[in-house]
């Protein structure tokens, strides 16, 4: 679904990633792991086109989209819950939703499977309860739910999710893993970025390493639980 | 008798020039309220907006049209503005966008002169609205009644978009947040060069409205810019409400200022301005930082 060939991006002049390929299939769930700083969020930010490659391919559903411009790229069905979660403040929870949807109308009702209002209400209780109050008053964990569902209501193909679970308690990271888990099962393609370790051999199917901008590794969860060196070289402090 | 009449109908007077200041800084409340992009050509569109009126009224001899010709070409001349100049200089921040937007509205005053002359010109106000019309024992112009009907509108129809609408929402948030909006697949830069046509097409109507009111003339740009942006921070940045209620203020402000204390009457609003921004710096109805 998602291929990256030999991406390099910048800022301005800094070089961040380096020839960084990766792909993901229809259907999976796959993470992006790393340290501090070696370039998980620009190279969500790269898909997106939000911080568009320098040099590289990137191809989306078959399509090269990397001159695309972020919200064509969006439209072409990919969503981004990035790490800052960007949470409108001075809009309702619901008005944040609304931002979220691409057509409003469905015409003929929803197609099964297809995230609507509603839905979203069903599968996040806690931001039903808070539907009128302003983006800014949430917590941490609520807001990451209002992000979440906000990309999810745009019914994209495949999300990127960068660090869901950084700094929440630790019954909201559950939560919160336990709803990234349930939306890979119904079918969402997912590029998950996450710090907790657990978390990410829990939820992925395959895993990339990264480095210095440069993609180190790569394997299966079991591979790399198995594999004390790298993770001793890429991941654990 | 006469005496106590007079403080009715400085008040209205004081509404008048208020509402009318209003519908000139609600352009200004999307470009650099909302947006943030420090206009200061604003004037010069509003300018723009009643040279025009004028010369279609000249052409046609219907006021009506000018009402929706003028702001139409004002609004095009704002959507140009903002796509090949502002927007290039947007990301090194105000000054850029102050030095810019000056000169233009220093070669617009020019051109204006060169076009139409430095002389004011009378606009026949349509015969419907020239006479005055007598309540509560006043004789008020029918015109400025006018004015604050086509105010009391654009602000009703204002608020009901910007706060009640998706369009309004998606505006508020592509104004907070506008990478976040990109990436959820709306077209952002669209989006500002759409508003800041909206702005222009206010600042026009508001030429086309104002024009016949407070004279068509090359300075009317210059005279104004200034009350517009104390409107425009004085009522919290990107406050419709706010916008309205600082117009209101300084209107009566300036109207029972010159009645009082003539000598200080300018200095009145720029006094009301100083005490806002220290006890409130956010503005009357502005968001805290
Ligand atoms: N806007 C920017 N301008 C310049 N350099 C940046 C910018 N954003 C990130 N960088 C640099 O690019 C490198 C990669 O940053 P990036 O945010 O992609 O890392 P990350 O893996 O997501 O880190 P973290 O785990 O802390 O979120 C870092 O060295 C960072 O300092
Ligand atoms: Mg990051």
């Amino acid at each position: 679904m998602l291929e990256l060939n030999d991406i390099n991006t910048y800022y301005d002049n800094s070089h961040v990633l380096h020839n960084v390929s990766l792909d993901v299939k229809a259907g999976e769930t796959v993470a992006l792991l790393g340290r501090n700083g070696v370039g998980k969020t620009t190279t969500m930010r790269t898909i997106m086109g939000l911080t568009p490659a320098r040099m590289g391919e990137i191809k989306f559903k078959g399509t090269d989209i990397v001159r695309w411009k972020p919200y064509q790229i969006a439209r072409a069905g990919l969503g981004f819950v990035p790490e800052e979660r960007w949470i409108f403040p001075t809009l309702t929870v619901h008005q944040n939703l609304l931002i979220g949807q691409k057509n409003v109308a469905d015409p003929g009702g929803p197609a099964a499977g297809r995230w609507t209002l509603e839905k979203c209400y069903e599968a996040f209780p806690s931001l039903k309860k808070r539907q009128y109050a302003k983006g800014g008053t949430l917590s941490g964990g609520e807001q990451q739910m209002l992000t979440i569902a906000r990309t999810l209501v745009g019914n994209p193909e495949m999300i990127l999710i960068d660090e869901p679970t950084e700094g929440l308690a630790p019954k909201i990271v559950e939560v919160v893993a336990d709803i990234i888990r349930d939306i890979a099962e119904q079918g969402m393609t997912v590029l998950l970025v996450e710090q907790k370790l657990a978390i990410a051999l829990d939820l992925a199917d395959r895993i990339y390493v990264i480095s210095k901008g440069m993609i180190q590794w790569y394997g299966s969860p079991e591979e790399l639980r198995a594999n004390d060196s790298v993770r001793k070289a890429y991941l654990e402090v | 008798m006469e005496a106590l009449s007079i403080i009715p109908v400085q008040f209205l007077h004081g509404l008048v020039y208020g509402m009318l200041l209003f519908l000139v800084a609600s352009g200004l409340t999307l470009i650099f309220g909302m947006m943030g992009v420090l206009n200061f050509a604003h004037g010069a569109l509003y300018m723009l907006g009643a040279y025009f009126s004028f010369s279609i009224l000249r052409w046609t001899g219907q006021f009506w049209l000018c009402m929706i010709v003028a702001p139409l070409l004002v609004g095009a001349f704002g959507i140009l503005m903002e796509r090949f100049l502002l927007r290039q200089v947007h990301r090194y921040g105000h000054a850029h966008e102050l030095l810019l937007t000056f000169g233009l509205a220093y070669i617009i005053e020019e051109l204006v002169k060169w076009i139409w002359g430095n002389q004011p010109l009378h606009v026949e106000i349509p015969a419907m609205l020239a006479g005055s019309v007598q309540f509560l024992g006043i004789t008020y112009p029918t015109y400025r009644l006018f004015i604050l009907l086509i105010s009391a509108i654009v602000f009703a129809v204002l608020f009901l978009i910007l706060y009640k609408t998706r369009a309004g929402i998606i505006v508020t948030a592509a104004v907070s947040r506008a990478e976040m909006v990109n990436a959820l697949g709306i077209n952002v830069p669209l989006v500002f060069m759409l508003l800041f046509g909206v702005g222009g097409a206010l600042a026009g109507l508001a030429g086309v409205i104002g024009g016949p009111y407070l004279i068509t003339n090359p300075g009317m740009a210059s005279t104004i810019i200034i009350d517009l942006f104390v409107v425009v921070v004085v009522g919290g940045l990107g406050s419709l409400p706010g916008a309205l209620l600082a117009s209101f203020l300084i209107g009566e402000l300036q109207s029972f200022g010159i009645l009082l204390i003539p000598q200080m009457a300018i200095a009145l609003e720029f006094l009301l301005m100083a005490v806002v921004l220290i006890v409130k710096p956010e503005g009357l109805l502005g968001d805290k930082a």
